[in-house]
């Protein structure tokens, strides 16, 4: 079957002579969907104006729909004064460890969960999916304690070990690979394939649209993250983008060129992400309930 | 969402497995009873997940109980004085306006990012030129970070400078109070709340409505039933699988929003928009009373696991436990 966003739904896969009532009908629901989209949009659209106006536009009274005149000016002020890059790699080299790290145990959990039998799986599947849901307000406190404890405050690893620990990608790996069928892995294990053979050499070549998925939402909900880091960093060098922002909003106020700047650019990669791999991030919001 | 969609989203654009709902659902006694116990190799496949589950997870849960039991003292540990920070909440004022902010947002955001998501689901499953394009703007939203989010929202309801006061103002209208007054301000952090929540309803409301077939659509027209008779007798029944998931995800969305408030309003005006999950941080790391900070994380975690229990009953058909 096809994807839902290229499905023709309901009335568009009847063959039917269009009459002037449904033209109409189509009409006002383009309308309302072009306002809608307007509504959406209006918000990125306004962050791009603000980073490009000079700050003199964000201040006076009037109103400007469009930047008095186009200017680089906010940009400079972020490279200048703010270790914009530095911010910018660490989001990266901690988006890409958590990823890698979560994603791989992750894998091996979700196919022991769905392959495997052993003593009080229902019973541990259970416990480990009761914690999905648990938001980072009810551990920060402990998880701070346990950070200073094992003196990794204020470093890189202090964010990535309690982020990675997180179970939603368990969930999602075991619903896939749980609808492999036996039969391949039955036939793997007449050839005298062992477990980690079979892990190897048939289930994970077969599981690459779920890490596609496991990989776009992870990169996604770290790149993003902001809760737990704010806690986590204690030095403005070591700062992920999300803090970064809103350590620039602590110190310029309501400069706001400054601030939508580093945004638009905090947010320019995974939005490119999305753009080029929409239908994975669709399916594993849609599946897994993570936003 | 129903096993029916689950199903069918399980199969979609997926080159590995071929997930045939059969397979999927015919993973039950049959299967354990072909498998060896295999308790070892499990150990091994679970052992790095249970590692880091077990320190960096487990480990803060215990400990958050047990901190709640100490006296709070500054980031350090101290003597133990059993329910008092439980005695303290109950007649704590501000946490009980936290609470009810915290029911009164849930109440608000959650029937209208419902109700919008399905109107737009079923305004993207129609007939409609450009469709795609505009499905795309719609969820673009859920993909950009908290804090950029709320920042824009700070920008656009800047009371002075904010373009949303500049419109009204330019349109003759009285200005709104967005950051001094508390039912204002708490409108802003619900319309940030609903422009980044729509795009994830409609994206399980559309799954939801592929899986209805267009028969039916057709039996109800000859049958002279109108769009609206239609969209309220076969519509809005025919997803209710989809709308019960939505409704347990967006209650508990709505219940842990922290980045938007903590940006755009801190909980203010006064406290008119703190909400129990800033309250505990505040706490935790504001005025660093971190074991009243562990006890308010505790109710949290207590109102987290009724809904997501709720959630696991209603998924029963949908194979959740092994």
């Amino acid at each position: 079957m096809a994807h839902p966003l290229t499905t023709q739904g309901g009335a568009a896969t009847r063959v039917r002579r269009v009459s002037p009532a449904e033209r109409v009908s189509t009409i006002v629901r383009l309308v309302t969907a072009v306002v809608v989209g307007l509504v959406m949009m209006f918000p990125l659209y306004w962050m791009i104006t603000i980073a490009f106006s000079p700050s003199a536009d964000v201040v006076s009274r009037e109103l400007h729909i469009w930047p008095s005149e186009w200017t680089l000016e906010n940009f400079r002020t972020i490279f200048g004064n703010f270790p914009t890059v530095t911010w910018f790699g660490n989001s990266v080299v901690v988006t890409a460890i958590i990823t890698a790290l979560t994603v791989s145990v992750n894998l091996l959990a979700g196919y022991a969960f769905a392959k495997l039998d052993f003593k009080g799986k229902g019973f541990v599947f259970l416990l480990v999916l009761s914690t999905m849901m648990v938001p980072v307000q009810v551990l920060m406190v402990a998880q701070f304690r346990l950070v200073t404890q094992l003196g990794i405050y204020g470093t890189f690893w202090a964010v990535i070990f309690p982020s990675a620990a997180s179970a939603f990608g368990i969930f999602l790996a075991r619903q896939f690979i749980i609808a492999i069928p036996d039969e391949l892995l039955e036939a793997a294990k007449m050839d005298g394939a062992g477990t980690i053979r079979i892990f190897l050499q048939i289930i994970l070549p077969l599981c690459k649209p779920l890490i596609a998925v496991l990989v776009l939402l992870t990169v996604m909900y770290q790149w993003n993250d902001f809760a737990w880091p704010l806690i986590a960093l204690k030095d403005a060098e070591l700062f992920t983008l999300p803090i970064g922002l809103l350590y620039l909003q602590g110190q310029y106020g309501a400069d706001y060129g400054a601030i939508m700047a580093l945004a638009l650019l905090s947010i320019t990669p995974i939005i490119i992400m999305f753009l080029a791999f929409q239908k994975y991030f669709v399916q594993g919001l849609a599946r897994s309930g993570i936003r | 969402m129903s096993a029916d969609t689950s199903a069918r989203e399980e199969s979609t654009g997926s080159t590995g497995p071929p997930p045939s709902p059969a397979a999927t659902y015919a993973a039950g006694p049959a299967r354990a009873s072909r498998q060896q116990r295999s308790t070892g190799a499990a150990a091994g496949f679970l052992g790095p997940n249970m590692i880091l589950l077990g320190l960096f997870l487990f480990l803060p849960l215990g400990w958050a109980f047990l901190i709640s039991f100490q006296e709070s003292n500054g980031f350090g540990a101290s003597g133990w004085v059993g329910l008092e920070n439980y005695r303290r909440l109950v007649t704590d004022p501000t946490f009980w306006q936290s609470a009810l902010n915290t029911a009164v947002f849930t109440l608000i955001t959650v029937p209208l990012s419902l109700a919008l998501g399905l109107g737009l689901a079923v305004l993207m499953n129609s007939v409609l030129p450009g469709r795609k394009l505009f499905r795309t703007l719609i969820y673009l939203p859920m993909v950009i970070s908290g804090i950029a989010t709320a920042l824009m929202g700070v920008l656009l309801f800047d009371e002075a400078t904010g373009i949303v006061n500049k419109l009204l103002r330019e349109g003759g209208l009285a200005t709104i109070p967005w950051q001094s007054q508390g039912t204002a301000a708490f409108a802003s952090i619900v319309l940030v709340t609903l422009w980044i929540r729509v795009g994830f309803n409609m994206v399980i409301y559309l799954a939801g409505l592929q899986g209805i077939s267009p028969e039916l659509y057709e039996a109800a027209r000859l049958e002279g039933a109108s769009s609206w008779q239609q969209f309220r007798y076969l519509t809005v029944p025919l997803v209710g699988p989809s709308t019960f998931f939505l409704l347990i995800m967006d209650v508990i969305y709505s219940f842990q929003v922290f980045d938007t408030i903590f940006v755009m309003t801190g909980g203010g005006p006064g406290r008119s928009t703190s909400v129990l999950v800033t309250y505990a941080y505040e706490n935790g790391f504001v005025t660093r009373d971190q074991s009243y900070a562990a006890a308010i994380g505790i109710v949290i975690f207590l109102i987290t696991l009724v809904f997501t229990a709720i959630q696991w009953k209603g998924n029963r058909s949908r194979d959740t436990v092994g």
